[in-house]
């Protein structure tokens, strides 16, 4: 109590925190404003995300063009499934970060090295997702196809492959977020550019804002592409699950 | 002679435990040109297998199957076949499903169109064509099947149970156009049921299955598809006759059914 008579009691200022344990929003976005405009590491933002999704896109692409035949070989031919059936579901659940050390020693971390990384995180779930589209087609549609006059060729054209499409749709979808995830990690092990380099590098120097303004990114971009592959699917197997 | 000829058909499958299961023992059917059979029987007792050897999806153990005088080898356009869901291609519209046969056998855009038309008019599905199959309810759907199997002109069309996932009235109104289709098209049919009002109702001749092995209990012939042709089915059943048939084979296949249960079923 005061001599006037009021009561002065210091507030309670509640937990502080250091910024450099967990900065202010305003100061992370700020720090998003300055690293956009001046980029980071001679390498702007755009820069950044846009080598780490270029990696992802080529990597994903390359797994997908192997894998899907590869899996539609595996659905079609017990000759195929014999061999690479062992093969694929011993690969598929190896997490793709395990292959780094091996991919390195076989290629070396650069970009050759980290899209064979992602080449092989796509490659086995796209298989598998076609395979399985392939050998959950309903026989009673080939059955009516080939009582309708189609050709074996005919079959696979008009009705194995556009029945396997909703599967492989799913199998990109999951792929392309595994890649995702892959390519982050990969930069944080060593890149030029990147936005898993972004922040690991931010990391060394403490900057946390730029940690935490990297996470929310990375965050957003794998959501974007959750988004964009759902939106596709929608626009290109509508019968998805209508069969 | 032309007509479908089945000649006794043994089906013997072999299971991975060394057993094997008698499907079909000694089965012979001769159907004419045009003529409706249904087909009865309780279930596993070889029904579905009997339709798809005469499609040509299975080879059987021993018999052969005639048709027009050629014998049968492996699955063929002159033989349709109408499934009883699931067998449309949900990637195509109404149009490009009932096209399907056409598109196969390369015809030009031009008459493929004008068979596709008729058939939409015959099956009363025209302002739909352009629609996924999977936006029409199941009865629309089965009328797709049928219109895609007429688009092919087979000689003979197969229906394992065609009507069997359909809601009761429109299951008669289904009931009504596979006869009209018969009368008017002359097809010759093998119509696979478990209904035994849809077996009397469509059925010129009808065959009772019994299972273990499956084999031809009784056969019929039958006046009431006949009649039916143009008129209201449920004028036909209350004919005495159909009562009297239709409880002459319920009790038969209920007693079939007790059997196979070993007499727990009540
Ligand atoms: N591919 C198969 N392999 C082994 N057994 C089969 C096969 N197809 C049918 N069966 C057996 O043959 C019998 C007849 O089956 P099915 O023709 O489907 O009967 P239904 O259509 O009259 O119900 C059943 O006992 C069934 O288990
Ligand atoms: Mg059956």
């Amino acid at each position: 109590m005061t001599a006037k008579g009021t009561l002065n009691i210091k507030p309670s200022t509640g937990w502080q925190m250091e910024p450099i344990w967990l900065p202010s929003p305003e100061a992370v976005l700020s720090r998003l404003g300055e690293i956009a405009t001046l980029g980071f590491r001679n390498s702007t933002l755009a820069e950044h995300l846009g080598f780490s999704l270029f990696r992802v896109i080529v990597g994903f692409l390359l797994g997908a063009i192997v894998g899907i035949p590869l899996g539609y070989a595996m659905g079609l031919s017990n000759w195929f499934r014999g061999w690479f059936d062992p093969i694929v579901e011993f690969m598929r659940p190896v997490p793709p970060l395990a292959l780094i050390p091996l991919v390195i020693i076989w290629a070396g971390i650069g970009e050759v090295g980290k899209i064979i990384l992602l080449f092989l995180a796509a490659l086995w779930i796209m298989a598998i997702a076609a395979r399985s589209g392939v050998s959950g087609v309903r026989i009673s549609k080939v059955h009516a196809a080939y009582s309708l006059g189609a050709s074996k060729w005919q079959i696979m054209r008009h009705v194995i492959i556009p029945n396997s499409l909703p599967e492989i749709f799913t199998g990109a979808r999951v792929a392309m977020g595994v890649c995702w995830g892959t390519v982050v990690a990969a930069e944080l092990v060593a890149a030029e550019k990147g936005a898993g380099m972004m922040i690991m590098v931010a990391s060394k120097f403490q900057s946390t804002d730029i940690v935490l303004m990297g996470i929310i990114l990375i965050g957003i971009i794998g959501f974007t592409i959750d988004m964009l592959m759902r939106w596709a699917e929608r626009w290109l197997v509508p019968w998805k699950g209508k069969g | 002679m032309p007509g479908l000829q089945i000649d006794k058909l043994s089906m013997r499958f072999d299971l991975p435990n060394r057993t094997s299961v008698q499907a079909l023992e000694d089965v012979s059917i001769d159907l004419k040109a045009g003529e409706l059979l249904a087909v009865l029987g309780p279930s596993g007792c070889g029904k579905t297998t009997l339709l798809n050897i005469v499609a040509g999806f299975l080879a059987p153990t021993s018999g052969e199957i005639t048709l027009n005088e050629k014998r049968v080898h492996g699955p063929g356009a002159e033989r349709g076949m109408v499934f009883q869901q699931g067998a449309l291609f949900e990637w195509m519209s109404v149009r490009e499903n009932v096209g399907f046969g056409p598109r196969m056998k390369g015809m030009a855009e031009k008459p493929k169109r004008e068979i596709v038309d008729h058939l939409l008019d015959v099956v009363g599905l025209q302002e739909f064509k352009e629609k996924a199959v999977y936006e029409l309810s199941g009865g629309m759907q089965q009328r797709v099947a049928l219109a895609r199997c007429l688009a092919n002109e087979p000689d003979v069309i197969l229906m394992d149970e065609p009507l069997g996932a359909l809601d009761a009235l429109t299951r008669e109104k289904m009931q009504g156009l596979v006869l009209k289709l018969w009368k008017e098209t002359g097809k010759t049919i093998i119509l696979i049921t478990h209904s035994v009002e849809e077996a009397l109702l469509l059925g010129e001749r009808l065959i009772v299955m019994a299972p273990r092995p499956g084999r031809i209990h009784k056969e019929y012939n039958l006046p009431f598809a006949e009649m039916g042709v143009g008129q209201d089915l449920r004028e036909v059943k209350k004919h005495p006759d159909f009562a009297t048939t239709r409880e002459e084979i319920l009790s038969m296949i209920w007693d079939m059914e007790e059997e196979i249960m070993g007499g727990a079923a009540k």
